[in-house]
């Protein structure tokens, strides 16, 4: 198939950008959407041009490195995949793909279509685990977890890090993000002793990092690549109510 | 040879870590402060190394190419890790999961190194359930094993198809919890360019900021290479596209030995080439094969009736299907090693039985959901039918799944002693990154295992008994001393010279023409004649890469094909290395297949009289062939056979 391709080129973090058109001919279906760009990219180092930087690394829809706002929504128009598992036999001959970064305060662009999602490890740092050193811990088996707890902390763990949540979010909020680590983690005994403390030290430092507040639009569910649910952001209400209450 | 010293500790090989611990240096809490390790890589085998370093008391550097330390690739490991806890009481122990890695890995691995592993990972499933990591579990709340290749007890621990992210994300959070508290130092988009060496130890390396491209020092007493495998080499396999061989290569420029490279496995199961474009290969887990059955139709004329769409792989009945693994090994099945299935694949589609291009089979699951029903199937593997679907656009629940063998694991890596140090002292290799524990082939959820063993349970020891004699080596200012100052002006000479060529071939082209060049010659089988040329046409290549690359725009700024560029200068001198190991090695073992040493069946023959050593390559200059090392094999406590899986 033959396309047209409106990419956001950016030069650095402080310049400003603009989209650039481009065509491109030839296109298989069977290719995935980044082959599609590592094909643009070929073509415009031939004629001198520096390629498009986007960012991807595992390409199978695991390391929640690619991104990318395809048509206007996040990871393109199929559900439930990232945009490395996006094919292109979900596009048309002709069509024109428009593609830009993530747009939110808390990821500044850094090139073209790359952005810094450097927040979300900050706001990990600050509670996302559970304060346990290496050795000396009880026998794998001392505890028994339910497993519909168990396979509902699984759900949430599920979470890949990409930022398609606080991308699609009209407020930039990074609550679905949160939400994984938090339910994960007070789903199992285990992680349930720190559970209102790590809520609390999470939200403050997503709240510090400039990401907006949660109004339940239940946008970032629909496009998180991993289908998870916000029922999970209820438990970290629960979890951050508690915390508050004990001050 | 004699310059090779594994440093095995005395006594029965049950003994000999417990025995080690027991003698070795340790540094107090207060000179821990004063001493720097670096760590290079953040997957298993580096986060786990730096969270438990930092968890101790050294102050540590950390490095990743990615944006985060989570995307390292550890996270894209799907199927399981295994231990030894015999949960299931079907037969397991330590010393059974020992011998099932020594002879899955065809008796090249060393035996000291395989018994601590399978000693130490009990301790790796307590570590990460207490970190909150959600393995699988059984109704009544204890945790569920399944199967893996090359073994006859469930013992492979899994969290769905996501073991290697829900293991990771468990580091990472120990390592994000050290970050918070001060002792680890995180520096990701930035990419190893040497390493430096004082006084013939390692003291520290040479950085390129990815996003700026500020080259930079940085000083440790001790470095610890955990950068993952080489596979990336052959330009389509299952590795994550950044994946490289830079750091590995850089730091055998510079005296570390590479051991064993011709070990690359070859994973029977992922999802088949399908055009030129093509940039990466996908992974069905071998889990899939505790309950897929793998076959090709038994008459010629099927295959060629499906290759040509005239029939269905449906439409045939059991009678015309040749289940070729269940054939030729009874005794394990579908569950036979990776090389072996591999090569039983080949053998299938070179014979003219593959399906869909020719190089497929079929990984069947309809005997699997009649027995179990299809949700079972679908709890079980879910997320890789629906990874398949998005990528082939057919339905695994209801058409088999095709599937042929692709690049996926690199046994062969840095050489090490028992301490995990490199023959360079002060220099440690990890995880993928090291050659030592799977020799010539690797079973199935052993790497999670070794990376995590490595990094949570074995360097926090060793690394100790070699900084208990650095504790008055004072911090060196990096501007100062001239092997930092030398180090840092041969990088900024490398990267000029790339910049300056303007030829007229992409990165990616030449990297491309590399893989088939090693596909065809240094892959699933080997010859000489084949390796030979295979010399020849990597050396020309080569120089046609200095010659003819192209890296646009500047040095000074994100520059994704300055980074493409450098990875690949450093695979076409490794693959050269790699075939010259390969073509010295008379012998088939493991992963390794030359097809002038095979039994009248067609399996690998192994020559323990003449082989039975990890062959160390130490490089002697660019232009001079490198020299080999030789570190023999003693088996004490196994019994060196034929290995058979029939
Ligand atoms: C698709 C797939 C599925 C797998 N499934 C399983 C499984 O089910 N069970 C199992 O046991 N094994 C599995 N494996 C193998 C296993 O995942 C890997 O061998 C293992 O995770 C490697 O871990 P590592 O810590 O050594 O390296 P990696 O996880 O590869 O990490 C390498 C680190 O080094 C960094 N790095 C590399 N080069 C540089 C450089 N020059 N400068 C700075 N940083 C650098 C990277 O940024 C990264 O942080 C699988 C592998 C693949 C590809
Ligand atoms: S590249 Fe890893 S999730 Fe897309």
């Amino acid at each position: 198939m033959d396309l047209k391709i409106k990419a956001w080129r950016q030069k650095d973090a402080t310049s400003k950008g603009q989209f650039e058109e481009y065509q491109i001919a030839n296109i298989t279906e069977d290719s995935s959407f980044l082959e599609m760009l590592d094909v643009l990219n070929e073509q415009l180092l031939a004629q001198g041009t520096e390629p498009i930087a986007f960012d991807h690394d595992c390409r199978e829809g695991i390391c929640g490195m690619c991104s990318l706002y395809i048509n206007g929504r996040a990871h393109g128009p199929d559900t439930e995949i990232t945009t490395c598992q996006l094919h292109m036999r979900k596009f048309k001959d002709g069509d024109t793909i428009t593609i830009e970064p993530w747009r939110s305060g808390g990821f500044p662009v850094i090139k073209d279509l790359m952005v810094d999602r450097t927040a979300y490890d900050k706001i990990l740092q600050a509670g996302g685990y559970v304060s346990v050193n290496t050795g000396g811990v009880p026998d794998a088996n001392a505890i028994a977890i339910g497993k519909i707890e168990s396979d509902e902390a699984m759900d949430a763990a599920t979470c890949i890090g990409c930022g398609a949540c606080v991308a699609t979010c009209k407020n930039s909020s990074a609550m679905l993000f949160v939400a994984n680590k938090v339910s994960q983690l007070a789903l199992l005994p285990q992680g349930k002793v720190e559970g209102a403390r790590r809520a609390k030290a999470m939200i403050a430092t997503m709240d510090e990092l400039g990401f907006g507040n949660c109004t339940n639009t239940g946008a970032c569910e629909i496009e998180c690549p991993k289908g998870i649910s916000i029922s999970h952001i209820a438990r970290l209400n629960r979890e951050f109510l508690c915390a508050s209450a004990r001050d | 040879m004699t310059k090779l010293d594994s440093k095995i500790p005395e006594g029965l090989v049950a003994e000999k870590w417990d025995n080690y611990k027991a003698h070795q240096g340790l540094v107090n809490p207060a000179n821990k402060r004063k001493l720097d390790i670096i760590v290079v890589g953040t997957g298993l085998a580096g986060g786990a190394a730096a969270a438990s370093f930092g968890e101790l008391g050294f102050k540590v550097k950390v490095f990743c190419y990615q944006d985060s330390p989570r995307r390292a690739h550890s996270i894209a490991a799907q199927g399981g890790i295994n231990a030894a806890k015999n949960y299931p009481n079907d037969g397991d122990s330590i010393y059974r999961l020992f011998y099932d890695t020594v002879k899955g890995g065809d008796y090249r691995a060393r035996e000291a190194n395989v018994y601590r592993l399978a000693q130490v990972s009990n301790d790796i499933i307590d570590q990460c359930v207490a970190q909150g990591v959600p393995f699988a579990r059984e109704y009544g709340g204890l945790l569920a094993n399944r199967s893996f290749g090359g073994a006859q007890v469930s013992r492979t621990f899994y969290a769905r198809g996501q073991t290697g992210q829900q293991l990771l994300l468990g580091a990472y959070g120990a390592l994000n919890r050290q970050i918070h508290a001060g002792t680890v130092e995180m520096h990701n988009r930035t990419e190893m360019m040497d390493v430096v060496v004082v006084d013939g130890k390692a003291r520290g390396i040479i950085t390129r900021n990815l996003i700026t491209g500020e080259i930079k020092a940085h000083f440790g007493h001790a470095v610890v290479l955990a950068t993952g495998g080489y596979g990336n080499l052959f330009f389509l396999s299952t590795n994550a596209m950044g994946s490289n061989g830079s750091a590995a290569w850089k730091a055998y420029k510079k005296g570390a030995y590479m051991a064993n490279p011709c070990y690359v496995q070859i994973h029977p199961t992922c999802i088949p080439v399908h055009g030129d474009f093509q940039s990466k290969l996908t992974l069905m887990s071998e889990s899939l094969r505790n309950d897929g059955r793998i076959w090709v139709p038994k008459n010629i004329e099927d295959s060629v009736a499906i290759r040509e769409g005239r029939l269905k792989p449906t439409d045939l009945t059991e009678e015309q299907r040749d289940y070729y693994l269940e054939r030729r090994y009874p005794a394990f099945g579908n569950l036979v090693p990776r090389d072996v299935a591999s090569r039983a694949a080949k053998e299938r589609c070179d014979a003219g039985f593959g399906v869909g291009t020719g190089q497929a089979v079929y990984l069947d699951f309809k005997s699997a959901i009649e027995r179990l029903g299809e949700d079972l199937i679908r709890e079980r593997y879910g997320n890789l039918f629906q990874m398949y679907e998005k990528i082939v656009d057919e339905n695994p629940y209801k058409t088999p799944m095709m599937i042929y063998p692709a690049i996926h694991y690199t046994m062969g890596g840095i050489w090490v002693d028992y301490e995990l140090m490199t023959s360079i002292p002060g220099l440690y290799a990890a995880g993928e990154a090291n050659f030592s524990d799977h020799g010539a082939n690797r079973l199935g959820a052993s790497a999670l295992m070794q990376g995590l063993a490595d990094g949570y349970f074995v360097l926090p020891f060793t690394i100790q008994n070699y900084l208990a004699d650095e504790i008055h080596t004072p911090r060196m200012n990096v501007d100062e001393v001239k092997e930092f100052i030398d180090a840092k002006a041969n990088v900024i000479a490398h990267i000029d010279k790339l910049m300056s060529i303007q030829g007229s071939r992409t990165v990616d082209s030449i990297h491309k023409e590399l893989g088939h060049i090693m596909w065809d010659n240094v892959g699933m089988a080997r010859n000489k004649k084949g390796l030979e040329t295979a010399i020849e046409k990597i050396s020309a290549l080569r120089k046609e890469f200095w010659k003819e690359v192209k890296v646009p725009g500047t040095a000074d700024s994100l520059n994704i094909e300055l980074e493409k560029a450098n990875r690949v200068a450093d695979f076409l001198e490794l693959g050269e290395l790699m075939a010259r190991d390969a073509l010295h090695r008379e012998e088939s073992a493991g992963g390794h297949f030359r097809e002038e040493h095979q039994t009248e069946e067609g399996e690998a023959k192994r020559d323990d009289a003449n082989f039975t050593y990890v062959a160390a390559w130490e490089y002697k200059g660019d232009d001079v062939a490198p020299e080999l090392h030789k570190e023999e094999l003693k088996y004490e406590a196994i019994e060196v056979k034929v290995r058979n899986y029939k």
